[in-house]
């Protein structure tokens, strides 16, 4: 056993130039040539750096499981990347100790033309393993992705979930020492899900190392005794997770009332749904970071379909999340019955769900945004707290709080109907009364 | 160095890795390479199902391509200009024994310079030694040439030829012609995640190439004053020595010298180049 941690990071960071890495991706030769030239008149603009990590430091012991959490942008698959080789630190410098696997986005370094069995062993191979050390391992990849009938068949015609289970049951069976996972588990069929969690729990528990980011606090509660919060660029708490998502959940880095994508290849969703917005409205449809608990309140989803099937009936769904990261409730389009029994057509689609006056708590309200199907059920787009607002309560004597004027306790606050009154009047001593 | 080095080191943690900014001279890594060398060999097998799959000629086309070429150099060069070899061969034979090496070059290098960008998913997701992308397309062209060197046979059979002895080099020629289709290959393939167009280049490049190269014509018939063209172009010994072991053409030492050592020059700058920019391929692509 080596006492030694197996993840060490001393100082990274990581620069990106923006004018290279965003607005011109790659440059061309004759840009270039235009480029020097106008470098020599004096008239080039010096593209703007930006730190995705800055001054990066913390080390995990061998065995551990560590939840990494923040924004989008704060630098978490930056982090992951530079830990599994794909890009190297600017500054700084990190050690890892033994093999490393990695499952950075779905379906890694699947070639589309080969079969499930050619991609198990391509995967192997990119993991620097030997051609018997996979087959060791075959039956068990197999048996875990549940894919025996499909392996001879091209990944191309795998769905979307197939394409996530084979993904992660190679990366989780080929037998790393350090396992980095991000995000991959919002495609995918619950119970797949949950299998995916108690396979990375039994690593640990043989002491493998596992860094997980995740959007999803309840994952990372219950999966990561330890959570490091990343925000632009920069570690802001390292701890014990639940102290750390408190944090994170009260300090308001997490989300806005608002959020849209821009182009559809950066937006969550497969080939069928692609997420557009998630919004949080006032009754008069404004969006809106604070809400009276008294006023109605509504969460707007806008989708986009890009296929329309006969029995394929996406249907939007929300899930309310307080900021102890308990779910309050959870609700989907298809109450509405007139919705969910007309067939669908390709093009954007909003639906936005109402909450009733007086039903949340205040507090901080987070919400998970996803568009799933049946039959089978497939989530085709989930973004893990997609918005959030402030729910707060105002009421003078009016709302369920009442005249009561201290803490209120309850995950949610509804304003219930008391049927009230005096039963069994009291005969006041010494007489009857008389009708 | 590197941006990461691995060393064994003891113990059940196994591999060490460093991660540091990069700066100064690129290690090389063989021994990293040859540790992937199962990926080398996935890499290429997918590139050969991949092509033959989507050609819809597939295997004809390997065979098509050469014999097209040998017949339109054929009607060109004996019967349109003219021009008398100092051997005795007839003019198709000799004209096959320099495009089947030539072919080779010409149809490697631009795959090759395609390569990297082409794997960009693969890049920008996971590591591995990146070097394994290029060299993988370049094994992928192996089937090309056996097919075509039992063509060799066939076309020296159909004109009466009797092979020679040195026809028993024709498999080490033709892992010369793939090492000299390495070294450009290796250039194009790095250059072309930085700066995009060269994928436009490159078959240009290819075409202009096939001129300055001895294919339809033997280096004897080059004016003396122009033989540094040929030296300084690593195809030219390939074939020059396809001609000599093959059909016992005469070698003219310094241009095979020159470009072999051409050749060399390109595959080590090549490879040093790569491992120098290879970091920044998943931040660019």
């Amino acid at each position: 056993m080596s006492s030694e941690p197996a993840i060490v990071a001393e100082g990274l960071g990581k620069r990106y130039r923006l004018g290279e890495a965003a607005s011109f991706r790659y440059r061309t030769l004759r840009e270039e040539l235009a480029n020097s030239f106008r470098r020599r008149r004096g008239l080039a603009e010096e593209g703007e750096e930006f730190w995705a990590l800055r001054d990066i430091s913390f080390e995990v012991a061998e065995g551990e499981t560590v939840g990494i959490i923040g924004r989008n942008g704060a630098g978490k698959t930056t982090l992951l990347k530079i830990l599994a080789r794909i890009t190297p630190p600017t500054a700084g410098r990190a050690v890892t100790r033994g093999r490393v696997g990695s499952l950075l986005e779905v379906g890694t370094g699947f070639h589309l033309e080969l079969t499930g069995r050619e991609n198990i062993m391509l995967s192997g191979a990119i993991m620097g393993m030997r051609r018997a050390e996979v087959l060791q391992r075959f039956d068990e990849i197999v048996e875990f992705s549940g894919l025996e009938q499909f392996l001879d068949t091209p990944v191309k015609r795998y769905s979307s979930g197939m394409y996530m289970r084979l993904a992660f049951s190679v990366a989780a069976h080929l037998d790393p020492d350090i396992l980095l996972v991000d995000e991959v588990l919002a495609v995918g069929d619950a119970d797949f899900q949950k299998r995916c969690l108690e396979r990375m729990s039994d690593l640990s528990n043989v002491g493998r190392t596992v860094l997980f980011v995740s959007h999803s606090m309840p994952t990372v509660v219950r999966f990561c005794p330890r959570v490091v919060l990343l925000d632009r660029g920069g570690v802001v708490a390292d701890g014990p997770s639940a102290g750390v998502v408190g944090t994170y959940l009260s300090s308001g880095l997490g989300t806005t009332a608002e959020r849209t994508w821009s182009t559809p290849a950066g937006a969550p969703g497969d080939d069928v749904v692609r997420l557009r917005a998630v919004r949080v409205l006032d009754g008069d449809g404004e969006a809106v970071q604070e809400v009276d608990v008294r006023r109605r309140v509504g969460v707007e989803i806008e989708y986009e379909l890009l296929q329309a099937r006969p029995n394929l009936r996406p249907f939007a769904n929300l899930h309310f999340f307080n900021d102890q990261g308990t779910c309050l409730f959870v609700s989907a389009d298809h109450v509405n019955r007139e919705w969910w029994e007309s067939p669908r057509q390709e093009g954007v689609v909003r639906a936005t769900c109402w909450l009733p006056p007086n039903l949340l708590a205040e507090g901080r309200v987070t919400v998970t945004a996803a568009v799933s199907s049946y039959n089978p059920t497939v989530v085709h787009a989930r973004e893990d707290d997609a918005v959030a607002f402030m729910a707060v309560d105002r009421s003078d004597g009016d709302g369920a709080r009442g005249a009561h004027s201290h803490d209120l306790p309850g995950v949610v606050r509804p304003l219930l109907e008391w049927s009230v009154a005096t039963a069994e009047p009291r005969v006041p001593a010494g007489g009857a009364v008389r009708p | 160095m590197l941006g990461a080095e691995t060393t064994p080191a003891g113990g059940a943690a196994g591999r060490v890795t460093v991660l540091e900014p990069v700066s100064g001279w690129p290690r090389l890594e063989l021994s990293e390479l040859w540790h992937y060398r199962d990926l080398l060999y996935i890499l290429a097998w997918r590139d050969v199902k991949v092509r033959y799959k989507q050609a819809a000629l597939g295997i004809a086309w390997t065979v098509l391509q050469p014999l097209l070429l040998m017949a339109l150099f054929t009607v060109v060069f004996t019967r349109i200009a003219h021009f008398t070899l100092s051997i005795d061969a007839p003019y198709a034979v000799f004209a096959f024994t320099g495009l089947l090496p030539w072919l080779v070059f010409a149809n490697i290098v631009p795959a090759s310079a395609n390569s990297i960008v082409s794997s960009s998913a693969l890049v920008s997701k996971v590591y591995f030694p990146r070097l394994t992308i290029p060299l993988g397309s370049v094994l992928a062209r192996t089937p090309d040439f056996l097919i075509s060197a039992v063509l060799l046979l066939v076309v020296m059979g159909a004109y009466g030829y009797t092979p020679r002895v040195g026809t028993v080099l024709l498999p080490l020629l033709m892992v010369a012609a793939m090492l000299a289709a390495a070294s450009l290959g290796i250039w194009f393939s790095a250059l072309n995640v930085a700066y995009r167009d060269v994928q436009y280049v490159v078959p240009f490049l290819i075409q202009a190439w096939m001129f300055l190269t001895p294919v339809a014509y033997p280096t004897s018939l080059v004016p003396s004053k122009l033989l540094w063209v040929l030296a300084l172009n690593p195809m030219t010994w390939v074939i020059d020595v396809a001609r000599w072991a093959l059909l016992g053409a005469s070698l003219d030492g310094w241009v095979t010298l020159g470009s072999f050592g051409t050749m060399c020059f390109l595959f080590v700058t090549g490879v040093y180049y790569f491992r120098r920019v290879q970091n920044f391929f998943a931040d660019v692509i």
